[in-house]
C-alpha cells in the first residue's frame, strides 16, 4: 500500500494543485458575468442575464425590453454600468521610487476630485487600485495592458511621465479607452501645435498639462531676452519628456538668435558627471539648461561646483527638478526652474473648487502640502473626465448607465471654455486641453522650498 | 644537383572565427589610432579640450578607478580562494554606503560634522567598514558556506540571488529615494594645487585613502601570517588544510578583508558623489568585476591597477578616442599611410609577422577613410563612457586573454 502511494504521490500532488488553480480561476471569473456586460471594439458579442443582445458593427440593436431604449453603441463600443455598480475609472501615476514626489500628488488630486464631484446619475465613481507607471516605458506598458484588458474601465487619469505615456496611450487608445494626463508635457504625445500629430499621438489621449513646445519657448525667451545670454548648453536624459523639452528649447532659442553650444545627454542613473560637465565647461556657455529628474539632476548640480569653469554658468532646470529632494540641496540655490504657472489666483473649477479650497482639503486629508506642481492639473483632468461622462452617459429605464466610448471622446475633444483651477480648459484636435501657462521661478533659499516654487520671475501665457 | 630547400607548403586552414578575430584586431587598432591621433590633432587645432579639462578628466578617472580597484580586490580575493565570482560584493559596498549615511547624518545633526570633520570622517569610515565587513561575513556564513562542496556554478547563482535580495531588502527598509550625505566643509572641498594638478581637496583625500588601503592590504597579504595562509589556501585548499591551516577561518578572513575594502570604497563614493541609494552597488559591482578580470583574475596587484586603468578608460576614453573620430584624416597623410600600410602588409606577410600585417591593414584602412573624407561625429560623447569601458575590457581580453597582469588561479583551476 505504501509503495503504491509513493508511486502515485507526485501525480496526486499535481492533480491537487491543478484543482486549486481551476477553483481559484472559476471563483474569480464568476464575478464578471454578473450584471455588467460590455462590448468591445467590433469583435465580440456578449449576452447578459437580461436577454439583451447587441452586435458591434452592424446597425441593428434589438432588445426584448422596452423598444428603442438602449442607444446604439458606436464603433468603439460602450460601457454599461449596472444599477448599484460603480463607474470605473483608473489612476496611472508614478507612485513609487524617485519620482513618487510627482505621482502621489497627482493621484491624490484625482481622489479629491472624485470625492468633490460626487455621483454621476446615481452611480458612484470607483477608482480601483492605483496603478504605477514607474516613470518608465515598461511601467506604462504593463499598466496600460491592465487597463486595456479591463472592459469596465471607461477612462484613466495618467500618466505622470511622458515616457510611460508612449506605450500606455497606444494600448488604451486601441482598446477604446480615454487617457487624460495631468503632467505629460512631451510634444510627441499630442502635436507640434501647427496641425501635425506627434509621433506618439493616439486618439483618446488628452492632457491638462502644457505642451513642452510652450515650455521650451518660454525658457528660450527668458534666457535670451530676460537674462540676455546668447550662448547656452542643454542636457537631457534620453526620455521623451526631457529630450522633447531640450529640443523645444534649442529650436526656440536658435530661432531667437541664440546658440546652443553643447547639446548632450546623460543616463538617468549616471553618478559620475565629470565627463559631461567638463565637455560643457569647455564650450563656455552662459547657461546650462538641464530639464531632467533626480538623481541625475542632483549629481549634475552637486558636481558642477567642483568642475572648473562652472562659476560663470547659470544653472537652469525644469519641473522635473521642482521637487523637494532636489530643492533642499544647497547647490540648487540661485537656479531658475521652468514649470507650470502655479499662480492660480481665484480660478475656480467647473464645480466651484478654488486652489485654496483644494490645498486646504489636501492638507486635511493627507497631512502635508503637495510635493510637486501638477496637483491642480490632476484635479481638473478628473473633473473634466467626470463631467464628460456625465454629459454623454444615458440612463436606461432599468437604472443601467450606458456610456458610449466614442461619444465620450467626442465630448472631450469638443471641450471649450471649461473652468479649471489652472485656468480655462479648451481642447484642440490632438488632445492639448491645458491653459498653457508656463512660468520661470527663481529658487534662492534651500530651507524654504515653498517660496522657491512660487517665486515667479517670468510668465509666459501664449493663450492670454 | 641540389635544390634550395623550400619551406614545406603550409596547409592554410581558413576559419571564419579566426578571420573574424583578426578583423576585430585590425578594426580596433584602426579606431583607436585614428581617434587618438585625431584627438591630438583637434587639440592642436584648438577644437579639442583644454589642458585643464584633460587634467580634470585624468584625476577624476584615477579617483573613480581607485574606487573600482578597492571593490575589485574583493572580487579577486574571493575568486582566488573559492573559485567563484561573488556578485553580491557590489551590495556589500552599498550597505556600507547606506549605513555610513545614517552615521554621517547623525553626526551632522549633532553638529560634530562641521566642528570636528576629521573625527566625523573617521567615525563614518569605521561605521562603513564595519557594516560592509559584517555583511560580507554574514553572506559567507549563510549563503556560501553550505555550498562549499557544490559545483562552482551553484554559489555563483546564489550570489546573484543574494545580490537582488539585499538590494530589495535595503529598498524596503530605508526607501528607494536617494539619500544625500551632508556637504564636505569648504576648507576641504576647495581646490588644491598638487603636482601641477588643480584638484578639489576631497579628491586628494579620496586618492590618499585609497592608496593607504591598497598598500595596507598588500602588506597584509604579503607579509603577515594570515596573509600567507590566505595565499596558501588560494594556491591549494587541500594541501593548506593538511599543513594545519584552518581553511574555514581563512575564508571568513578573506571575505572580511574584502568587505573592509568595500567599506572604504563606500566612503570614497560618499565623498565624491554624496548621493546613495539601494541601487548604487549594481553598476560599480559590474565594473569592479570587469576591472578584476582586466588586471588578471586572482591577482591582487592586477585588481588594483585594473581598477585604476578602467577608471581612466572610462574618464578619458570618450574624449581621447571617440572625439578624435570626427577629425578628417588629411589626404597627404593618407597617402603616406597607404604606402607604409601596404609595405607593412606585404612585408609582414612575407616574414610571417602577423603583428606587422595587422598594423599595416589598420594603416590602409585609415588611408581609405582619409581619401573618402569620412568622419564619425558622435553627439553627446559622455553618454558612451560605459561603452568605452566595457569595450576596453573586451579588447584587452581579445589581445591578452589572461588579463593585463596575468591570472592567479588555484591549482585545481590551472590543471
Amino acid at each position: 500500500m505504501d509503495d503504491n502511494l509513493k508511486k502515485w504521490l507526485p501525480w496526486i500532488a499535481v492533480a491537487a494543485v491543478a484543482l486549486i488553480v481551476i477553483v481559484v480561476i472559476a471563483v474569480n471569473s464568476g464575478g464578471d458575468d454578473e450584471a455588467a456586460t460590455t462590448t468591445t471594439a467590433g469583435t465580440e458579442t456578449t449576452t447578459s442575464a437580461g436577454d439583451t443582445t447587441t452586435t458591434a458593427a452592424p446597425d441593428e440593436t434589438t432588445t426584448t425590453a422596452a423598444p428603442d431604449e438602449k442607444p446604439e453603441a458606436g464603433p468603439l463600443g460602450a460601457v454599461e454600468v449596472a444599477p448599484g455598480e460603480e463607474i470605473q475609472i483608473r489612476s496611472l501615476q508614478a507612485i513609487t521610487g524617485d519620482v513618487a514626489f510627482l505621482g502621489i500628488p497627482n493621484l491624490r488630486g484625482t481622489e479629491l476630485a472624485i470625492a468633490d464631484y460626487g455621483q454621476i446619475k446615481g452611480h458612484s465613481v470607483g477608482l480601483g487600485t492605483p496603478l504605477d507607471d514607474l516613470c518608465l516605458a515598461e511601467g506604462g506598458a504593463a499598466a496600460g495592458q491592465t487597463i486595456a484588458s479591463d472592459e469596465k474601465v471607461i477612462g484613466t487619469i495618467g500618466t505622470s511621465c511622458s515616457g510611460a505615456a508612449v506605450p500606455a496611450s497606444k494600448l488604451i487608445s486601441e482598446s477604446g479607452g480615454v487617457l487624460i494626463s495631468p503632467s505629460n508635457t512631451s510634444p510627441s504625445l499630442t502635436s507640434d501645435l501647427v496641425g501635425n500629430a506627434g509621433n506618439d499621438y493616439n486618439p483618446g489621449y488628452y492632457r491638462t498639462a502644457h505642451n513642452d513646445l510652450y515650455q521650451g519657448a518660454a525658457m528660450a525667451e527668458f534666457v535670451f531676452n530676460e537674462l540676455g545670454f546668447t550662448t547656452a548648453a542643454a542636457i537631457h536624459d534620453g526620455d521623451p519628456y526631457t529630450d522633447g523639452l531640450a529640443t523645444a528649447f534649442k529650436n526656440a532659442y536658435e530661432a531667437l538668435g541664440g546658440e546652443v553650444v553643447v547639446y548632450t545627454a546623460v543616463g538617468k542613473e549616471d553618478t559620475d558627471m565629470t565627463g559631461v560637465l567638463t565637455e560643457v565647461a569647455a564650450a563656455s556657455p552662459q547657461a546650462l539648461f538641464f530639464p531632467i529628474f533626480p538623481p541625475a539632476g542632483n549629481n549634475i548640480a552637486i558636481q558642477s561646483k567642483t568642475v572648473d569653469g562652472f562659476d560663470s554658468i547659470q544653472l537652469i532646470a525644469a519641473d522635473g527638478l521642482l521637487v523637494d529632494n532636489f530643492m533642499e540641496l544647497k547647490e540648487s540655490e540661485g537656479m531658475y526652474f521652468s514649470g507650470p504657472n502655479l499662480d492660480y489666483g481665484s480660478n475656480a473649477s467647473e464645480i466651484g473648487t478654488t486652489a485654496a479650497d483644494f490645498l486646504a482639503a489636501y492638507d486635511a486629508a493627507y497631512g502635508e502640502a503637495p510635493t510637486a506642481s501638477f496637483w491642480a492639473h490632476s484635479y481638473d483632468a478628473t473633473v473634466l473626465l467626470l463631467s464628460a461622462i456625465d454629459e454623454v452617459s444615458v440612463e436606461l429605464s432599468d437604472g443601467t448607465l450606458f456610456i458610449d466610448r466614442q461619444a465620450l471622446r467626442d465630448q472631450l475633444t469638443a471641450t471649450s471654455s471649461f473652468g479649471g483651477i489652472i485656468g480655462t480648459l479648451s481642447c484642440d484636435a490632438f488632445g492639448d486641453c491645458g491653459a498653457q501657462r508656463v512660468s520661470v521661478v527663481l529658487h534662492t533659499d534651500s530651507t524654504d522650498i515653498a517660496a522657491g516654487k512660487t517665486n515667479n520671475v517670468f510668465e509666459f501665457s501664449p493663450n492670454g | 644537383m641540389t635544390t634550395t630547400a623550400q619551406s614545406p607548403a603550409r596547409t592554410f586552414k581558413f576559419s571564419w572565427t579566426d578571420s573574424f578575430l583578426w578583423a576585430i584586431r585590425v578594426m580596433a587598432i584602426f579606431v583607436i589610432v585614428w581617434g587618438f591621433v585625431g584627438a591630438i590633432a583637434l587639440g592642436v587645432e584648438g577644437n579639442g579640450l583644454s589642458l585643464e579639462a584633460w587634467k580634470q578628466l585624468f584625476i577624476a578617472g584615477v579617483a573613480n578607478g581607485s574606487m573600482y580597484g578597492l571593490l575589485a580586490l574583493g572580487y579577486s580575493m574571493v575568486y582566488g580562494v573559492l573559485g567563484f565570482i561573488n556578485f553580491a560584493h557590489g551590495e556589500v559596498f552599498m550597505v556600507g554606503a547606506i549605513v555610513g549615511f545614517y552615521a554621517a547624518n547623525a553626526l551632522f545633526d549633532a553638529g560634530i560634522w562641521e566642528s570636528n570633520f576629521i573625527l566625523s570622517i573617521l567615525i563614518v569610515l569605521v561605521v562603513a567598514m564595519a557594516s560592509s565587513t559584517l555583511t560580507a561575513v554574514l553572506i559567507e556564513k549563510i549563503a556560501y558556506r553550505p555550498l562549499r562542496d557544490a559545483p562552482r556554478l551553484i554559489p555563483l547563482i546564489t550570489s546573484i540571488g543574494i545580490s537582488f535580495f539585499i538590494q530589495n531588502a535595503v529598498a524596503l527598509l530605508v526607501g528607494p529615494a536617494v539619500k544625500t550625505y551632508p556637504a564636505v566643509p569648504t576648507w576641504l572641498s576647495d581646490p588644491i594645487n598638487v603636482f601641477g594638478f588643480r584638484v578639489p581637496g576631497t579628491v586628494v583625500l579620496v586618492l590618499v585613502l585609497a592608496l593607504i588601503s591598497m598598500v595596507g592590504l598588500w602588506l597584509f597579504v604579503e607579509r603577515s601570517t594570515t596573509g600567507r595562509a590566505m595565499r596558501a589556501v588560494a594556491e591549494d585548499k587541500e594541501i593548506a588544510a593538511l599543513m594545519g591551516i584552518n581553511v574555514d577561518k581563512v575564508i571568513v578572513t578573506t571575505f572580511a578583508v574584502g568587505g573592509a575594502m568595500a567599506g572604504v570604497a563606500a566612503l570614497l563614493w560618499a565623498l565624491m558623489f554624496r548621493g546613495v541609494s539601494f541601487i548604487i552597488g549594481f553598476l560599480p559591482g559590474i565594473k569592479a568585476f570587469t576591472a578584476a578580470v582586466l588586471g588578471g583574475i586572482g591577482n591582487l596587484v592586477g585588481a588594483m591597477l585594473g581598477g585604476i586603468l578602467l577608471g581612466l578608460f572610462e574618464g578619458l576614453g570618450p574624449n581621447i578616442v571617440l572625439r578624435g573620430l570626427s577629425w578628417q584624416i588629411p589626404v597627404a597623410f593618407a597617402v603616406v599611410l597607404l604606402i607604409v600600410g601596404l609595405a607593412a602588409v606585404i612585408g609582414g606577410h612575407n616574414t610571417k609577422r602577423t603583428g606587422v600585417v595587422v598594423l599595416g591593414a589598420a594603416a590602409v584602412l585609415m588611408a581609405i577613410t582619409g581619401f573618402a573624407g569620412f568622419t564619425i561625429v558622435i553627439p553627446g560623447l559622455s553618454q558612451l563612457k560605459d561603452v568605452v569601458a566595457f569595450t576596453a575590457l573586451i579588447l584587452v581580453l581579445i589581445f591578452k586573454p589572461a588579463g593585463l597582469f596575468g591570472e592567479r588561479l588555484s591549482k585545481e583551476d590551472r590543471a
